[in-house]
């Protein structure tokens, strides 16, 4: 809890701790403690509520995926995986050090900027939650978790992802491309992981590969760079 | 290679565009021996669907030869296979359940917002059609890439010639599907409106499904003529009150289930009609829906409604008034494809279902505009046009029925 991130939430649990404490009704709790005595209106996840979460964005959704849940969490677990559907990421390399990772970020004019994140909670084949480590250019907070759906669906898999809008010259830079829509970009993301796991490819409507969305993306950056 | 290009409303063009390649895995290339212009090709044509881009390839009813496959494919070269307009990947839950054309994977992510909004859910892939339903190319041209072809495709005998399965791309699912969601029961009297390609093929297929009676509403002698040589009872909405008529014919019960296959472009002069036209024209996006709104006037007491005919967004003054009180059941949607095409190319081989009857023209690709042209303009003898990317440009042919249609 020494993580200054936490100091925009001020004395309360870090929002984090929030998000893992109790699964899809950690936003929930947040919402019970600015509210004061106030009944929880609804068993909607907390994300969805109309109201503000101070200076953090947060970003959730939900999809179901027709596999199963330990292969989810697997790839997901492996993240060098994530790259493969998460856009704007180049890489995620993995350090060694607790689930510790240096996460590649593409940014405007061709730059890249990296996160260092680790891992402050696990549950296998159930939960990931990660955060950045202090001293990030772009401080943020994520989790997936994977639930058994009814019957022979698969996997719920939701996400719920936090950033807190970067202050500075190059934060202002990332901000432009990676927080423009973060909400946008977080479900693009989760739904690309979908069709990885089930089709075992991402769709595409191009005729050729290098009119692909992925392939204009990568000759744009380097055109910039 | 060649291939029929949108360039904006009642303009399109044969071009020379890029060759398409593989890209994903599951990808095959076909090289296209017949692919067909479909009602639906109109909308776009109409310009009455939105999120089309000049340039795109238009065509999703098509056919033709495997010349490459990527890894995951289990087509071979060489095999003859007809498409399903409708892309599916075959392993979310839409198509665990047979509900092929609410596919969630085959609409590229970045396209899904499109439809997302308009619709609450994004819409699944299909060819040849808009950007919201994903932007991919289409099969008119000379080649075509198609994704997830170890699902959708399905492998045709050599014996059995093109035209007689080429619609198992789209139109002949489409109108035994129309069928089937009348649920129809041996004493029923079924009636159809419009007897384009779609509903001339619900007609056939209600009446292999046993319906006691079939009646088919149209104004275009011809077509009319075509649903009566299937065996249907004729009703020609300029010359007769519709509804009077269907109550006669149903012995005053009402016809048991109505299928629209007219969609959002209806013709008909009733008031209604016109200020659809008027706000479809000024882009107010509603759509024509005068067919469905009498459908479910004459429709009876518990009776059903099928809706294959394609609307895009809004009609106004929908009768939800009836369809409450009179306790009515509706179904509808883009056809799950995959889920006929075996069956039907059974029926197909063993002589229960013909659909040559419909093509009235084969045109090569060159004049694939032409065909648009006439397809419109002349819809009583322009049944349907096959174009063929091999034939030899100057000639064309007609079906067999042509010298009837000249009567007109």
């Amino acid at each position: 809890m020494d993580h200054d991130l936490r100091t925009g939430l001020g004395a309360k649990a870090g929002l984090i701790g929030l998000l893992v404490a109790a699964g899809a009704g950690a936003i929930i709790a947040t919402r019970h403690e600015k509210s004061g005595s106030r009944r929880n209106p609804d068993d909607a996840p907390g994300f969805t509520g109309r109201r503000s979460f101070g200076e953090y964005d947060v970003v959730g959704r939900t999809v179901t995926i027709n596999r199963p849940r330990e292969e989810l969490f697997a790839f997901w677990r492996d993240f060098a995986n994530l790259a493969t559907f998460m856009e704007n990421v180049v890489s995620v390399q993995p350090t060694g050090d607790n689930g510790r990772a240096v996460w590649t970020i593409k940014a405007p004019a061709g730059r890249t900027v990296e996160i260092e994140t680790e891992i402050v909670r696990e549950q296998p084949g159930e939960l990931i939650a990660w955060r950045s480590v202090p001293g990030s250019d772009i401080e943020t907070e994520g989790r997936v978790a994977f639930k058994d759906a009814p019957g022979e669906r698969g996997t719920r898999v939701s996400t719920r992802i936090a950033y807190k809008p970067p202050a500075g010259e190059l934060g202002r830079l990332v901000a432009k491309l990676f927080l423009r829509e973060p909400a946008i970009q977080a479900r693009h993301d989760l739904k690309r992981f979908k069709m990885m796991m089930e089709a075992g490819e991402i769709a595409t409507s191009a005729r050729r590969k290098d009119q692909t969305r992925a392939a204009k993306q990568e000759s744009k950056q380097e055109e910039m760079a | 290679m060649r291939a029929l290009t949108w360039q904006g409303t009642h303009k399109v063009q044969v071009d020379t565009v890029d060759d398409p390649e593989i890209i994903n895995p599951r990808d095959a290339i076909i090289k296209i021996t017949s692919t067909a212009i479909c009602g639906s090709d109109l909308h776009l044509y109409d310009g009455v669907i939105p999120g089309l881009l000049p340039g795109d390839v238009l065509g999703h009813e098509f056919m033709g030869e495997v010349v490459e496959t990527g890894p995951k494919s289990t087509l071979k070269k060489g095999e003859r296979v007809v498409v399903p307009f409708t892309i599916s990947c075959g392993q979310c839950f839409f198509c665990t359940v047979q509900q092929y054309s609410c596919c969630s994977n085959s609409n590229p992510v970045e396209k899904q917002d499109l439809s997302a909004g308009l619709y609450g859910h994004a819409m699944s892939g299909l060819f040849g059609y808009s950007h919201l339903t994903g932007g991919y190319s289409g099969g008119q041209a000379e080649y075509v890439r198609v994704p997830y072809s170890d699902v959708g495709p399905i492998v045709v005998p050599d014996h059995l010639e093109d035209d007689k399965v080429l619609f198992l791309s789209d139109i002949l699912p489409t109108g035994w599907m129309a069928a089937e969601n009348a649920q129809i029961e041996p004493d029923d009297t079924i009636a159809v409106w419009g007897c384009g390609p779609v509903g001339l093929f619900a007609i056939q297929s209600a009446l292999v499904m046993g319906a006691a009676q079939v009646i088919a509403i149209d104004h275009y002698p011809h077509r009319l003529e075509l649903a009566r040589k299937l065996g249907a009872k004729v009703v020609n909405f300029r010359e007769t009150n519709v509804l009077e008529a269907l109550m006669e014919m149903s012995g005053g019960i009402g016809v048991d289930a109505v299928i629209d296959a007219v969609g959002m472009e209806a013709h008909g002069f009733a008031i209604d009609n016109v200020f659809d036209t008027a706000k479809q024209k000024i882009g107010f996006g509603a759509d024509r829906a005068s067919a469905l709104r009498q459908a479910i006037l004459a429709v009876r007491k518990g009776g059903r409604v099928s809706i294959p005919g394609v609307y895009g967004g809004l009609a106004d003054k929908f009768p939800i008034g009836a369809v409450m009180e009179k306790g009515l059941q509706v179904r509808t949607g883009q056809t799950h494809v995959q889920k006929y095409t075996r069956d039907l190319l059974a029926k197909i081989e063993d002589g229960t279902l013909d659909t040559t009857f419909l093509i009235s023209h084969r045109l090569p690709l060159e004049q694939a505009a032409e065909g648009y042209k006439n397809f419109k303009q002349q819809q009583d003898s322009w049944t349907k046009v096959v174009l063929k990317p091999g034939m030899d440009q100057n000639k064309t042919e007609n079906g067999t029925w042509q010298s009837t249609a000249s009567t007109h």
